[in-house]
C-alpha cells in the first residue's frame, strides 16, 4: 500500500480559500460535541490554545504535558515578538506582504495556501490576545507598539518586553485553566506520551507514562492533537528546554505518520557562545536586538585587542557590507552562515574564536542608555548573568545555535497527518515555514493552529467520519502498553558503563559537525554510518539507574535519547537526498559564486515526506510537489 | 573549585528524608548551579549511586520549573535570579552548600528536591483569567491602554510561578503569586468586568490550598527571581476589600 499525500488545498483564489473552506467544512451539533473526547499532547502555544478552544466549543478534552504545569511549555521562552499584518504603522504592510515575506523567507519551500492562511489569521491572533489581557507594549497614546524583525522591511512585530512568548503562553494557559475550573478540560501534567494507538486506520488514543509513579496507562479518544514541539535537542546543545524532545512525534511516525523535511533545522544567529564542556544548553539572545545592535568582527585576523580599542575603520560590519538593503536584519539562515564564515576564516572573537560582536554603542549614543534599557533591559541582564560582561559597556559576543525545526510531521491543509484523526500543530508539524522560519513567526503559527485552525478542522473530521466506539480495553491499547513497558524494561536492564548524557553529547556532536550550518555529501555519508554505531552502543552499554515504578529522570532521558538516535539518522538521510541548498539547508556543493544558497527548483521543489518501513528497513520517500501560483520563484536576495 | 554539598534526599512523598553529603570537584565558575548538579549526577550514575532528582526545563530563567533552596535562601544568593541562572562564580573554593526543596505544606515533596506546585494552577483556574473565548474579539487597537498601566501590568505579569515566594515566606503565603495575577489583570481595562469576582475566587482558593496569610515580612519580594514588588499584595488586599464591600451592598439591596 503506498502512502497518499493529499494536501487537500481548497483551490480557487488564494485570498478566498480559507473562507471557502471554513464554509464547506462540516459542523458538529453543539449537543454532540461533549460526546467526543479529544486528546491534546503538549500545552504550549499550539496545544494550550487548541485545548482551551476545543473545550470552549464543548468537546471533552484531555491535555497532557511532561512538565509539572502547562505553564512551563517551552513557548514561554520566546523573547522577541509575534508578527501580524495589522499595518498599524502605515508602512505598507498587508496580508499579502506577510504571506510573500514568509514564502520568500522560507526559500520557496512552503505550501502557498497554508502560508497565506497563516498571514490572514495573524490579525485575529493579536485581537484575541489583547482581549485576554496580554500586556503588549503600547505607545503613550495607548495604541499598540511594533518593532522590526529579520527578513522584513516593515514593522509588524508585536511584543511584551523581551517576554512575548511568556505572555502569550500565559494567555493560553489562563484560558486553559478557566476550562479546567469549569470542568470541561482535564489537565494531566507530569505525563509523557509514549505511543499512539491506531485502530482501523484511525488515531484512537495514546499510551502514556505517569512520570511520578511510573504507571503506564491508555487514553482513548476520537481524535488526537499532537502539539509536542520541535526536535532541536537532537543536537544536544540547542536553545530548547532540557525536556524538549521528539518522542511523541517519533512514535507517531513509527505508527504511520509521515515525517516531512526533517533536515530543515534552524540555526539562530544570536546566541551566547558555549563556555565549556559542562554546558547543558545554549541561550538565545532575541533577534529583536538586531534592530539596534550592529554585528561586526575585526578586519584583522586573530585580533586580540579588547573591542573598545578597535577603531571603527578596523571593524568589518560584514552584514551591512554584504547586504546593504537589509543590513543587520537579514533572515536567520543568512546571518548564521555569515557569522560561521567570518569565524571559519579566522576573524572570530572570544574563546576559541567562535563568536562575533553585537554592538550597541552607536544605538546608546543615538538613543540614550535609558531607551535601550527599556527595549532590551531583561535581555542585557540575562547576558550579564551568564557571561559576567556588561553589554552596556562592551559589545555582546554571539554565535549561532540550533533553535527551531521547520521539519516535522507531514500535515494537509486541515493540519491532519497521514493517519486520519491525528492532527499536528505548532512546531511539531512541518507546515508554513518552508526551509527557514522568519523571526516572530513561530508564536504566530502556534496560535494560528491552536486557536483558529484545529477547532474547525477537528469538527470537520468528526462530522465526516463514522467512529466505532472504542475504549481502553481494546486489544490495540493492550498491545501498545506492552510495547512501551517492554522498551522501558530493556532500557533498565542493559546496566552498561556509559550515561545517557554521554551518548546524547556524542550524537549531538556528529549532528552539529556533519549536519549543522553547512553540509556536504562526504560528511553526511560519514554521519549516516556513525549514528547507527552510536545507537548500537547505546542499546548495549547505556547505564540507566533506578526502576520503572518511580520518578526516574534518567529513564525519561534514556527514552528520549533512544528516539533522537533514530531521528538523527532520518535527518541526515533527508539532508543527503536534497542535493540543493535552500534556506537553513546549506549544501556546500550547491552555492552561488558569492556563497549564497543555490536552489534547484526543477528537481527539488517538493516536500520530502518519509514513511517508516520498519527498524531494519530504509524509510520510503514520498514527494509532495510544491507549485507557486502567486509568489514568483526567484533567488532570494537581501542585498 | 571544590565544594561540599549537603543535599536533601527523600524517596517519595511519604518517605522520611535526610541530608546526604556529596563532593563536587573541579567546578568551573562558568557553570550554572544546575550544570554543577548535572556533573554530580553523572558521577553518581557512573559509581552506581542514585542521581538527585530536581526540576528544571528552560534553563534560561523563564519557565519557573527550577526550585532550589540554597543555603536557606530560595534560588540562592544572587538577587533577582532563578536557580538555573545562578552561576558558580558566586561561590568559592571550599564552600559548604545546603540544598533543599521548597518547604511548604501546600507544596508536598514528590522526590528529593522536586515538589508538587499544582496548587498554583488551581488558584489560576479559580479566577486568574479574563473570560475571552476564542473568536469574536474586536480590533486590538480599539482598546486603548495607557502606557503606565500596561507597564505596571507587565511588571506583575512577569511572575514565572516558581513558588520561591511561598518557600521564602515564614507563613508559607502565596500572596505575592496571587497578588501578581490579580494586579496584572486588574490594571488593564479588559480585566475590569471580572475584577471583584476574580479576587474573591482566587483568594478563597489560595486559603483552601493551605497557604498561610501575609503578615508583611517582605521575604517574598526579596526571593522573587523577577523582583515582583509586594505592592501587588497591597493591590490585591485593596481589591479584596472593595469586592467584599460590593458583595455586601448587593446582598443588602
Amino acid at each position: 500500500m503506498s502512502m497518499e499525500l493529499n494536501s487537500r488545498e481548497p483551490g480557487g483564489p488564494i485570498e478566498k480559500q480559507w473562507e471557502k473552506h471554513r464554509f464547506e467544512m462540516k459542523l458538529v451539533n453543539p449537543a454532540n460535541k461533549r460526546k467526543h473526547t479529544i486528546l491534546v499532547v503538549g500545552s504550549g502555544l499550539a496545544g494550550g490554545s487548541a485545548a482551551a478552544s476545543l473545550a470552549e466549543l464543548g468537546y471533552n478534552v484531555k491535555c497532557f504535558c511532561f512538565q509539572d504545569s502547562p505553564r512551563r511549555a517551552h513557548s514561554i521562552a520566546a523573547q522577541g515578538g509575534i508578527n501580524a499584518a495589522k499595518n498599524y504603522q502605515n508602512d505598507g504592510d498587508s496580508i499579502y506582504r506577510l504571506f510573500y515575506d514568509t514564502v520568500k523567507g522560507g526559500d520557496f519551500r512552503s505550501r502557498e495556501s497554508n502560508t497565506y492562511r497563516l498571514a490572514e489569521i495573524s490579525l485575529n491572533i493579536i485581537d484575541q490576545c489583547v482581549a485576554q489581557g496580554v500586556p503588549f507594549a503600547r505607545e503613550y497614546g495607548g495604541l499598540l507598539a511594533n518593532r522590526s524583525f529579520g527578513g522584513a522591511q516593515v514593522s509588524r512585530t508585536f511584543y511584551a518586553r523581551g517576554q512575548t512568548g511568556q505572555q502569550l503562553l500565559l494567555g493560553a494557559y489562563q484560558a486553559l485553566e478557566r476550562q479546567v475550573g469549569l470542568g470541561r478540560l482535564k489537565m494531566i501534567p507530569r505525563t509523557e506520551m509514549l505511543d499512539l494507538v491506531v485502530i482501523d486506520g484511525k488515531a484512537r488514543g495514546i499510551v502514556v507514562r505517569d512520570l511520578v509513579t511510573g504507571a503506564v496507562t491508555s487514553h482513548a479518544g476520537d481524535a488526537v492533537v499532537l502539539a509536542s514541539g520541535g526536535y532541536g535537542n537532537v543536537f544536544y546543545l540547542s536553545t530548547n528546554a532540557k525536556g524538549s524532545n521528539c518522542t511523541a512525534a517519533w512514535r507517531a511516525y513509527k505508527r504511520g505518520a509521515a515525517f516531512a523535511n526533517p533536515c530543515y533545522t534552524q540555526i539562530h544567529p544570536t546566541c551566547i557562545p558555549q563556555s565549556g564542556e559542562h554546558q547543558s544548553k545554549l541561550t538565545l539572545m532575541s533577534e529583536s536586538l538586531r534592530n539596534d545592535g550592529r554585528v561586526w568582527v575585526p578586519k584583522q585576523k586573530d585580533d586580540k585587542r579588547p573591542p573598545n580599542q578597535i577603531p571603527h575603520s578596523e571593524r568589518d560590519y560584514y552584514l551591512e557590507r554584504r547586504y546593504p538593503a537589509f543590513g543587520n536584519l537579514v533572515p536567520r539562515d543568512v546571518a548564521s552562515r555569515a557569522a560561521k564564515k567570518a569565524c571559519d576564516e579566522g576573524y572570530g572573537v572570544g574563546p576559541g574564536g567562535l563568536g562575533v560582536y553585537l554592538d550597541f554603542a552607536d544605538a546608546i549614543k543615538r538613543l540614550g542608555e535609558q531607551t535601550i534599557r527599556e527595549r532590551y533591559g531583561n535581555l542585557f541582564e540575562m547576558y550579564e548573568r551568564i557571561t559576567d560582561e556588561d553589554p552596556y559597556k562592551v559589545p555582546m559576543r554571539i554565535y549561532p545555535a540550533v533553535h527551531y525545526t521547520m521539519g516535522g510531521l507531514w500535515v494537509d491543509y486541515n493540519l491532519m497527518s497521514t493517519i486520519p484523526g491525528l492532527h499536528v500543530a505548532g512546531e511539531a508539524n512541518f507546515s508554513d515555514h518552508g526551509a527557514n522560519r522568519l523571526g516572530a513567526s513561530a508564536l504566530m503559527q502556534g496560535l494560528a493552529d491552536g486557536y483558529f485552525i484545529i477547532p474547525y478542522t477537528i469538527g470537520d473530521y468528526l462530522a465526516t467520519n463514522t467512529l466505532e466506539k472504542v475504549d481502553e480495553s481494546h486489544a490495540a491499547f493492550k498491545e501498545a502498553e506492552r510495547c512501551v513497558e517492554e522498551r522501558t524494561r530493556r532500557l533498565l536492564s542493559i546496566d552498561g558503563k556509559r550515561t545517557v548524557d554521554s551518548f546524547h553529547r556524542e550524537l549531538g556532536k556528529v549532528m552539529w559537525d556533519y549536519c549543522g550550518m553547512a553540509r556536504n555529501e562526504a560528511g553526511l555519508k560519514h554521519a549516516l554510518q556513525r549514528i547507527p554505531e552510536i545507537r548500537e552502543e547505546f542499546w548495549s552499554n547505556v547505564n540507566v539507574p533506578g526502576s520503572d515504578a518511580e520518578l526516574n529522570q534518567a529513564l525519561e532521558k534514556a527514552g528520549r535519547v533512544s528516539d533522537f538516535l533514530e531521528l538523527g539518522e532520518l535527518i541526515v538521510r533527508d539532508a543527503l537526498d536534497r542535493r540543493e541548498s535552500c534556506g537553513a539547508h546549506f549544501r556546500e556543493e550547491f552555492q552561488t559564486p558569492d556563497g549564497e544558497a543555490l536552489r534547484d527548483d526543477e528537481h527539488y521543489a517538493y516536500v520530502a515526506a518519509w514513511e517508516y518501513k520498519g527498524d531494519d528497513n530504509t524509510p520510503a520517500l514520498h514527494k509532495e510537489p510544491l507549485t507557486y501560483e502567486y509568489v514568483h520563484l526567484a533567488q532570494r536576495s537581501y542585498k | 573549585m571544590n565544594l561540599t554539598l549537603h543535599v536533601w534526599r527523600q524517596a517519595g512523598a511519604t518517605a522520611e528524608g535526610k541530608f546526604e553529603q556529596y563532593q563536587a570537584r573541579d567546578v568551573s565558575p562558568d557553570m550554572s548551579f544546575l550544570e554543577m548538579l548535572d556533573v554530580v549526577n553523572e558521577g553518581l550514575i557512573e559509581s552506581g549511586g542514585s542521581p538527585i532528582a530536581f526540576d528544571s526545563d528552560c534553563r534560561e530563567g523563564i519557565c519557573g520549573m527550577c526550585s532550589l533552596m540554597i543555603n536557606g535562601v530560595a534560588h540562592g544568593p544572587q538577587r533577582g535570579t532563578a536557580t538555573c541562572q545562578l552561576f558558580m562564580r558566586h561561590f568559592k573554593d571550599g564552600d559548604v552548600i545546603y540544598i533543599e526543596p521548597w518547604r511548604s505544606s501546600a507544596f508536598p515533596v514528590v522526590r528529593d528536591l522536586v515538589v508538587d506546585r499544582s496548587a498554583f494552577d488551581r488558584i489560576i483556574a479559580a479566577g486568574g483569567y479574563i473570560t475571552a473565548p476564542t473568536g469574536g474579539a474586536r480590533d486590538a487597537n480599539s482598546i486603548l491602554v495607557a502606557k503606565t498601566a500596561v507597564d505596571n501590568a507587565m511588571d506583575a505579569a512577569a511572575c514565572i510561578g516558581c513558588g520561591a515566594c511561598v518557600a521564602a515566606c515564614p507563613n508559607g503565603s502565596a500572596s505575592l503569586f496571587t497578588g501578581a495575577k490579580v494586579s496584572h489583570l486588574g490594571l488593564l481595562p479588559q480585566g475590569q468586568p471580572e475584577r471583584h469576582r476574580r479576587v474573591l475566587e482566587m483568594v478563597a482558593q489560595m486559603d483552601a490550598e493551605g497557604f498561610g496569610n501575609c503578615t508583611w515580612h517582605g521575604e517574598c519580594q526579596a526571593a522573587c527571581p523577577k523582583e515582583i514588588s509586594i505592592d501587588v499584595i497591597a493591590r490585591m488586599n485593596n481589591d479584596y476589600l472593595k469586592a467584599v464591600l460590593a458583595t455586601k451592598e448587593k446582598q443588602n439591596s
